[in-house]
């Protein structure tokens, strides 16, 4: 049987990345701007807060000791900065240049994933270090710093307090992404401009203005998964790859939350279950190959969702109307 | 109060029309100024001169017989996979799962390579192989067709979600079929007799590819031009209103489409499973079904401008990849330089689109 108390942190921490993705992807599909460039957004965050941490630990000498707080503060900022920059550009291109949102979703994908490869790789080279592999343990000591207390408190504590900080940020930035859509008027706003741009500006709200910052924030949450992965999960290693089709299933949960941040924060931890499902079967089996379906079953039940919602046709479970739609205001 | 708003710095209109000459300058506009920034980075990265750096990109993909035929096999898969996916998005509708279409051909041809030699000649074994691959691709692009169709589902996300099915599938055959030894590959299928290895025309393996890129591409141009079902596609495309109006059966365009797209897409697969891989692998597709969506939409879904489009990506790509290991960098700097030139021309659309007048040049007497 699946050892349930080592087996819900395992599926947490893998769940947290997918968290980050998905919560900003919603608040980005809310305005109406469907974003494929999620995947490159995270591996731009994971790898401008490596390059963040890289920097400042170059600059401490090996036997002295690093500022925490500036540990901690350095890379989340590269990491913001790395993943607003591609937001803006997205929103550069998609809003205020109108172009395609899928092309240029694709585009950030492609560049992403090769600029964050490409530093991850090169880095060391860069500054002419002879050592080939990025490892970041000195900063990412803090990231993954759990609750003093937690190990005195059994399952509860290894269930409840074992991770990072940036896991609890992240469900903290979940339930507060889905107060402020349903509860606030700026939400209200949002999501009329996710829904109708045309009512919206006519009743005068600035569609421009919530595209860009709605998706530039989903960017920089978005972002902040890439770094718990490395910094966090990782223990501050960057491998190319590693972080390999998170960002799409990041995406494939915005579907199967129906656009729902909260419903995210337990659905990530499931789907970081089934991600590493696998891992609980026996190790002798006869059928490797069972290993690999069982990968599959997050995108078949995304899939399943996805029909499924379609197929019922209510109303507050559909995308939001505009979605992937350039919005011209002279074009009727 | 609001009126003497201040009049807006730049105004933007939508141009009527452009001809076609002057919409191309300012995509070539576009693309050398990214090949200039694409420079200027590459020589910050690497401390290269950046003439040596475009010297080395063109021997990086011409540099001899060799490497030119590999080019132009890139190139002719890449504008395969682009012609696929075009009859969709000529109909609007977003199929990014290219990928998994392809995988699927190729795992169904990779199926008929591994089980059926010595059961039926090497001959009619290839063709069962080209059937198989475009049956399996077009099924896998059927599916969303219908839950299109059928529910309006979201064909952006039910595709990218079939691709990832896909892929587990493939990786569940390929350790299914290499059994105990379960190292994960299967490797080249039948290296000792070639059966089911698509012939090489004239003694070049890459020639093959070549050759049916140019035949679908023409085809394809034929077919959005003068045919009645390409006059479908783009009516659907423009609005599915319309074409209900006139009495066009829009379901059935949609499912027609999407299996057409599909089918060409599993026939890639098979081309590169019986033609340049002689394997099936998860990877066979390499995320070119992606890049296939960006050649697609620059060409502006014009066959033949795909040529153009696919050549740049696979020139850079090939090239820059070539300067990486010269400098012994990591080749992901191509996906960068890819990404770089696609944000030029996706930006340079707007300009196509519209126009832009400044407050100035106006000079408004009122």
């Amino acid at each position: 049987m699946i050892d349930l108390v080592s087996f819900i942190p395992s599926a947490i921490q893998q769940g947290i990345p997918l968290l980050y993705g998905s919560t900003g992807e919603i608040l980005t599909e809310k305005s109406g701007n469907l974003n494929l460039g999620i995947p490159g957004v995270m591996y731009v965050g994971a790898i401008s807060g490596v390059i963040g941490s890289f920097l400042y630990e170059n600059s401490v000498p090996r036997g002295e000791a690093l500022n925490p707080l500036l540990a901690v503060l350095i890379p989340i900022l590269c990491s913001l900065i790395g993943s607003l920059i591609m937001g803006l550009i997205f929103c550069l291109l998609t809003v205020t240049l109108r172009a395609n949102q899928n092309v240029t979703g694709l585009a950030m994908t492609t560049f992403g994933i090769g600029f964050g490869n490409f530093f991850g790789s090169s880095l060391n080279k860069l500054v002419g270090n002879d050592i080939a592999a990025i490892e970041m343990s000195r900063t990412s000591s803090y990231f993954s710093a759990k609750l003093p207390f937690g190990d005195s408190l059994g399952w509860f504590g290894k269930i409840f307090l074992s991770y990072g900080f940036l896991a609890y940020a992240g469900v903290i930035i979940a339930i507060a992404i889905a107060i402020v859509i349903k509860k606030t008027r700026v939400g209200l706003h949002l999501r009329a401009v996710g829904e109708s741009p045309q009512t919206a500006d006519a009743a005068g709200i600035s569609v421009t203005k919530f595209k860009y910052v709605s998706t530039c924030l989903g960017c920089m949450i978005a972002g902040l998964g890439g770094l718990y992965y490395v910094m966090d999960y990782m223990n501050g290693v960057w491998s190319n790859d590693a972080f390999g089709d998170r960002g799409w299933l990041a995406i494939a949960l915005v579907i199967f939350t129906i656009w729902k941040t909260d419903i995210g924060i337990l659905a990530s931890f499931l789907f970081g279950g089934l991600y590493i499902l696998h891992t609980q079967l026996p190790s002798g089996i006869e059928h490797k190959e069972l290993v690999e379906l069982y990968k599959m079953i997050p995108y078949v039940v995304t899939l399943v969702v996805l029909i499924i919602t379609s197929m019922r046709n209510k109303k507050e479970n559909q995308p939001p109307e505009s979605l992937g739609l350039p919005y011209f205001r002279e074009e009727r | 109060m609001n009126q003497n708003k201040k009049e807006p710095l730049f105004r933007i209109t939508k141009r009527t029309d452009i001809p076609p000459h002057k919409s191309w300058i300012i995509r070539g506009v576009a693309i050398v100024i990214a090949l200039l920034v694409c420079a200027i980075i590459t020589t910050l990265l690497t401390k290269a001169n950046p003439i040596e750096v475009y010297s080395s990109i063109i021997t990086g993909a011409f540099g001899t017989t060799r490497k030119t035929w590999i080019t132009l096999q890139n190139l002719s898969i890449l504008l395969l996979i682009s012609l696929a996916l075009t009859p969709a998005f000529r109909m609007r509708f977003w199929n990014i799962g290219g990928e998994g279409q392809i995988l699927m051909g190729g795992l169904a041809t990779a199926a008929c390579m591994k089980f059926l030699p010595g059961v039926v000649p090497n001959g009619l074994l290839i063709l069962i192989m080209l059937l198989a691959g475009i049956i399996a691709g077009g099924i896998w692009g059927l599916i969303p067709g219908v839950l299109k169709a059928k529910w309006n589902t979201n064909e952006t996300l039910s595709t990218l979600m079939m691709n990832y099915i896909a892929t587990q599938i493939v990786a569940a055959f390929i350790l299914y079929w290499s059994g105990k030894q379960s190292s994960g590959k299967i490797g080249v299928i039948n290296p000792d007799d070639n059966l089911g290895w698509l012939p090489k025309i004239g003694g070049i393996a890459q020639l093959l590819p070549v050759i049916i890129a140019i035949i679908i591409t023409i085809v394809s141009y034929i077919y959005y031009n003068y045919t009645k079902q390409g006059y479908e596609i783009a009516v659907v495309g423009e609005s599915d209103r319309t074409a209900k109006y006139v009495g066009m059966n829009v379901k059935k365009v949609i499912i027609r489409t999407m299996f057409i797209s599909g089918a060409l897409c599993g026939l890639v697969g098979f081309l590169l499973v019986g033609g340049v891989n002689h394997t099936v692998t998860t990877t066979i597709a390499g995320g070119q079904g992606f890049t296939a969506v960006m050649v697609s939409w620059l060409a502006k879904f014009n066959p033949f401008a795909m040529i153009f489009s696919s050549f740049l990506i696979i020139f850079m790509g090939q090239g820059a990849g070539e300067i990486a290991t010269a400098m012994g960098l990591d080749s992901s700097i191509s996906d960068i330089l890819t990404g770089i030139i696609l944000f030029f021309v996706i930006a340079c659309e707007f300009f196509i689109s519209y126009k832009v007048t400044f407050k100035n040049n106006k000079k408004e007497e009122a």
